[in-house]
């Protein structure tokens, strides 16, 4: 909302400047977001008079003119305006003069004639094009004949004002208007508000012999007035309006519709002017449109209508649509000498609903959707078929011609002055309050620190007690509020388990090298599925309306979002990058999304390019299989998980068939981890990316005991080596499974320390050596009992797999 | 006797001076303490004399033979000190080439926001609570006050999936899960931090998806001026403890009253500035007392309890404190970007 400080102050007397009184509106609740000065950097432009003006000798689009600039001072002054003519009054800056853009005027030659400054269009004085009225939107503005020259230009135009913009939240559209912001200055400044003049004269004619009114549904339609002005002379607007118009942002069109829209800013009552004698009847029928009826709207659109929207026809026909667009038919023109003003009170849900369908949205469908004052609906009518008398020449006829309930009555609310103060932790005291609403023209009655407040019909964001204790909070000021501690008992915060797990989780991939990435949840349908590694049927969810096809469908892993940031960083030549997220995935198995979807906690990384490199030194490891999984060996450590972890081989969409393990904890799939397929690199032109994903719920709630403390080895331990001749195809993980099971209590430690499979083994056979570490924490083991283990894990492998010694 | 072994003292002792490693050293010894050696001559003639000189000759041998010792012992440390010495310079590596680097990541900006929000709180008491990011309207909307056709809602635009299903606008549905569960039962004192989607283009200071953090106080006799201690305490360890706060009144439909909260400019300390807009002022977020509609509908009595919420933006307060210009930056993940974040 845009408001005048000029026009604020004929309601209210304010005697400090407009960044002064901005602040105090933004600290006692409506945030002031911009003090504007109309006044773009201009100084030295005065009114003129043209007192001629002849062809240009050598310029078939300039004119030279002769301009009295006051005091009897005449300049010569060439313009290529094309609406320049003689008579007129126009703003002059003068040599010396600046204009917006500190744009300095000297003295020129234009084409061989001297011109001593410049005739000025609005634009060039700072206005904004699309508010400048149209007839003088490619040429000169022309002044009132009264204006006098040598005079300041600036303030005839009203460009001395500044503009006050409010960022209003929906609770307050009673300051959609000068006058609602009054009142809350009023309050703020301890003023009065002082009202317009509603009075009008009305003629000897009656306006129930003009036209009658109906109301099809009350509930739609609560009040429904007309007024007839007959005999109006269409033309501008004196240019105080139209300066107060262009001020709050809207175009002067001409003088009956500047009144409509100048009512509509200061009451925020939205007003239609409808030309009387292009009704079609003498009758005002307000309904539900029927489905698919059409109307051709003011901005010669044709509409097609639905039947949650109002109408407001003439019996037969739609001429508006309620509250938000009068019809092309019925339009107010440059001979239209009699006009039927409306002004109603229209459901902000009808409103809403077909400004919604029909995409039109106007200061006045937008005012009705947030609310406007039901009382102040006849005054705003009588305020503008005043103005219309006055400024357009108009014969007011008698009466309004209305259906419906006028005005409604004001309730009342009760507030505690103990209960405000223990909200607010404040000691106000009941004459302070009862001054507070005084100031904001509230009236009350107050027993015991009870007061029972009338709550005005311009404030129907008061309901209940918490509203009026905000009003006097607001109003006492929240700066004198003190600052205390709570009062309720300390009690230890602290993280639950699952929280301190994720964020040991963030911090052990940091740790290993990882990079923290933090990507939208929102993708492609294609990408949703990608990288499933469960059976069971998963249905995509999408969203309704999404912004794009790219963000429309949520994730069900983090990996395609993940391959984004790779691409990415590609992209912009960072080869070597190691990333990680922790985020949310939504797995929605209903056909039909009724219940919501179940959401897990899902870890994932993605790593490519070299990781470890020391280059003076010859080291340069490029990622691979075993770098990832030793991290993720590391994370199940950490977990204390990893003797419940498995990693068996397995094919899933999008990874190599060959390089790609499903991670099971106790036998059920949480995971994955491998190189991306070789497809999908090169699809997505990245270079060679090892990528895993765990279900980090999954693992956080896997029950792991308590860490208990292990004494330390107090006895020696007998370390036993193994080198294996096995069958090339035999995963390494089934040899330690068997040697694990057959080794039994003592053998407390296996470990691989090498694997050969070339060419001095036979065909199909490939060597593998193990470390085996015997011991037990409470004696010295003998040989026999080593001997006796050790054997039965030789036999075991041999009975399993065949293996033998390699000699 | 006594003479010839003085001389040969003086001449192994020479020798010993003369040796210039271990191995000479030890040929010295030899030929002068060794089982063949001079001494040991001298000594086998000692038949030879009465019986007086023998122990004054005895004992003057034995002298000498210790200070050959003591010499060559003396000499044998030097040595291999000298040894020492020069194994080592040969061992001399260039302390100033670069060391083998240490992978090490690290968390994105907005985590550390986060975290360090979340650290705040957790040592003022407050837990942490979470919930779904796939919510139902009913807690998202109807739970916090903003029943079907509310016009508030519009401040919202909201990603739905179904009618009753949509991305969570708000952390706030938390609290009215978090309410519930308490059963009408005091006191709650939780911050609920994650991820909000609202239907909004994305350029530089909007993202569909974005982060809130929001607390949530209820109790006996929880007032306006205890938010404002909170929100303090908050102010002056996020921001610098000489941070001042001011309260703006507001609207937001689950808090009643409604306040926003200002900090004093941590650039330029309230002269005015480019970041505070040249008020001196900086708008970090908004807070209230919860409407009693909000705690009814919980199942707390609004006469017995109230209760404060706040909630602030992590992306904001990351642009404020680290000079980020453009919020989308945050969602590239532009590793030259993330990096910069390593001691945040
Ligand atoms: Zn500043």
């Amino acid at each position: 909302m845009l408001i005048s400080y000029n026009w604020l102050k004929e309601y209210v007397n304010v005697e400090i400047s407009p960044s002064e009184l901005a602040d105090k509106i933004t600290k006692s609740g409506i945030e002031v977001e911009m003090v504007e000065s109309l006044n773009k950097g201009i100084s030295g432009v005065v009114v003129g008079y043209v007192k001629e003006c002849i062809q240009h000798p050598n310029a078939d689009k300039l004119r030279v003119c002769k301009v009295d600039i006051g005091q009897g001072e005449v300049s010569q002054i060439v313009c290529g305006a094309p609406n320049v003519a003689e008579g007129q009054k126009v703003a002059v800056a003068v040599p010396g003069a600046v204009l917006p853009g500190n744009f300095k005027i000297k003295k020129a030659k234009l084409r061989g004639e001297e011109s001593l400054g410049m005739i000025c269009s609005l634009q060039e004085l700072g206005v904004d094009t699309k508010l400048v009225p149209k007839e003088y939107s490619s040429g000169i503005f022309v002044m009132p004949s009264d204006a006098e020259p040598g005079s300041d230009a600036l303030e005839y135009l009203n460009l001395n004002d500044h503009v006050l913009e409010l960022g209003l939240t929906p609770n307050r559209a009673d300051c959609l208007n000068v006058l609602g912001v009054a009142y809350e200055v009023a309050a703020i400044l301890e003023q009065d508000a002082k009202l317009p003049d509603t009075s009008i004269t009305a003629s000897e004619e009656k306006a129930e012999d003009f036209i009658s009114v109906s109301i099809e549904s009350l509930e739609d339609n609560p009040y429904y007035g007309a007024m007839i002005i007959r005999d109006v002379k269409i033309g501008p607007s004196p240019l105080w309006m139209q300066n107060r118009l262009m001020a709050s942002g809207i175009r002067p069109i001409n003088n009956i519709v500047d009144i409509t829209n100048y009512v509509l800013l200061e009451y925020g009552q939205p007003l239609h002017a409808f030309d009387y004698n292009r009704l079609g009847s003498k009758e005002i029928v307000v309904r539900r449109a029927a489905e698919g009826e059409q109307i051709q709207t003011l901005d010669d659109q044709n509409r097609s209508l639905k039947d949650t929207h109002l109408v407001i026809t003439n019996g037969k026909e739609p001429i508006a649509v309620a509250g938000v667009m009068g019809g092309a038919t019925s339009e107010v023109q440059n001979d239209t000498t009699n006009v039927l003003l409306e002004a109603a009170y229209f459901a902000s849900s009808r409103v809403r609903a077909a400004s919604k369908d029909l995409g039109l949205r106007s200061e006045a469908s937008s005012r009705y959707e947030k609310g406007i004052d039901r009382n102040r609906v006849y005054a705003a009518a009588k305020r503008a078929a005043g103005l219309m008398a006055e400024l357009a020449g108009g014969k007011v006829a008698d009466g309004i011609v209305e259906a419906g309930k006028r005005e409604v009555n004001m309730y009342s609310v009760k507030m505690d002055v103990s209960r405000m103060n223990n909200l607010l932790g404040t000691t106000i005291t009941s004459e302070q309050t009862a001054a507070i609403f005084d100031r904001l023209g509230f009236s009350y009655k107050e027993s015991n620190g009870i007061f029972e407040v009338v709550v005005p019909t311009r404030r129907p964001d008061i309901t209940i007690e918490a509203d009026l204790i905000e009003e006097v909070g607001r109003i006492y000021g929240y700066d004198r509020i003190p600052t205390t501690y709570l009062l309720s008992e300390a009690r230890p915060g602290g993280l639950t388990a699952s929280q301190a797990k994720r964020r040991e989780i963030r911090k052990y991939l940091e740790g290993a090298g990882l990079y923290q990435a933090v990507t939208y949840a929102l993708t492609t349908p294609e990408k949703s599925t990608h990288f499933s590694y469960t059976e069971d049927a998963v249905y995509p969810i999408s969203v309704a309306h999404p912004m794009s096809e790219e963000r429309s469908t949520l994730r069900m892993s983090l990996l395609p979002q993940l391959l984004e940031v790779l691409q990415y960083n590609q992209n912009r030549s960072m080869e070597d990058l190691a990333v990680y997220e922790m985020g949310s995935v939504f797995i929605n198995r209903q056909e039909v999304l009724n219940d919501l979807p179940e959401e897990y906690v899902f870890v994932s990384g993605a790593v490519t390019g070299v990781f470890n490199e020391h280059l003076w030194q010859g080291e340069r490891k490029t990622v691979d299989f075993y770098v990832l999984k030793g991290i993720l060996e590391g994370l199940m450590s950490e977990l204390n998980l990893s003797e419940r972890i498995t990693y068996e081989s397995g094919e899933i969409e999008n990874m190599h068939p060959g390089r790609t393990a499903v991670v099971k904890l106790d036998g059920i799939p949480v995971g994955l981890v491998g190189q991306l397929h070789p497809a999908l690199q090169k699809e997505m032109d990245l270079k060679d990316t090892y990528v895993f994903e765990l279900n980090a719920t999954s693992l956080i709630e896997a029950e792991t005991d308590q860490m208990v403390y292990q004494t330390l080895p107090r006895y020696p331990s007998i370390t036993r080596d193994i080198a294996l001749v096995v069958d090339q195809d035999l995963p390494a993980g089934d040899l330690f499974t068997v040697i694990q099971a057959a080794g039994g209590e003592l053998l407390k430690e296996v470990n691989l320390f090498d694997l050969y499979q070339g060419e001095k083994m036979e065909e199909g056979k490939k060597s593998l050596a193990f470390s085996l570490k015997y011991f037990d924490p409470e004696r010295t083991l003998t040989d026999e009992e080593v001997v006796t283990a050790h054997n039965r894990v030789l036999k075991s492998l041999e009975e399993h797999f065949g293996a033998q010694l390699r000699k | 006797m006594k003479d010839r072994l003085e001389a040969l003292k003086v001449e192994a002792i020479e020798k010993i001076n003369e040796s210039h490693d271990l191995k000479d050293l030890q040929a010295v010894k030899v030929a002068y303490l060794g089982k063949k050696g001079p001494i040991t001559e001298v000594l086998k003639g000692m038949g030879k004399l009465s019986a007086e000189e023998r122990p004054v000759i005895g004992a003057y041998a034995n002298e000498v033979r210790d200070s050959i010792q003591l010499e060559l012992e003396k000499k044998q440390t030097e040595l291999e000190n000298a040894a020492i010495t020069e194994k080592l310079a040969k061992e001399t590596i260039d302390v100033s080439l670069p060391g083998r680097p240490v992978k090490q990541g690290n968390a994105h900006p907005l985590t550390a926001v986060v975290t360090e929000i979340e650290d705040l709180f957790l040592s003022m008491g407050f837990t942490i609570a979470e919930g779904p990011e796939v919510e139902t309207d009913y807690y998202n909307f109807e739970a916090l006050n903003l029943p079907k056709g509310h016009p508030a809602r519009d401040m919202q635009d909201s990603f739905f999936i179904t009618e009753d299903i949509l991305l969570r606008t708000q952390t706030s549905p938390v609290q009215a899960r978090t309410m519930e569960k308490h059963e009408g039962q005091g006191p709650v004192k939780i911050i609920s931090p994650g991820k909000v989607y609202r239907r909004d283009n994305d350029d530089a200071t909007h993202s569909h998806q974005f982060m809130q953090i929001e607390g949530l106080v209820v109790d006996q006799n929880v007032r306006l001026s205890d938010l404002k201690g909170v929100l303090e305490t908050f102010a002056k360890k996020m921001f610098g403890e000489d941070r001042k706060i001011r309260l703006r009144p507001s609207f937001f439909p689950f808090t009643e009253p409604s306040v926003e909260m200002d900090i004093s400019c941590f650039k330029c300390s309230g002269k005015g500035c480019s970041i505070c807009k040249q008020t001196g002022w900086i708008e970090i977020l908004g807070a209230g007392m919860v409407h009693p509609n909000v705690l009814e509908m919980a199942g707390f009595d609004s006469k017995k309890y109230t209760g404060f919420a706040f909630g602030m933006g992590p992306e904001r307060i990351a642009m404020l404190k680290y000079g980020i210009d453009d919020i989308r930056h945050f969602y590239a993940n532009d590793i030259r970007f993330l990096k910069q974040f390593k001691n945040a």
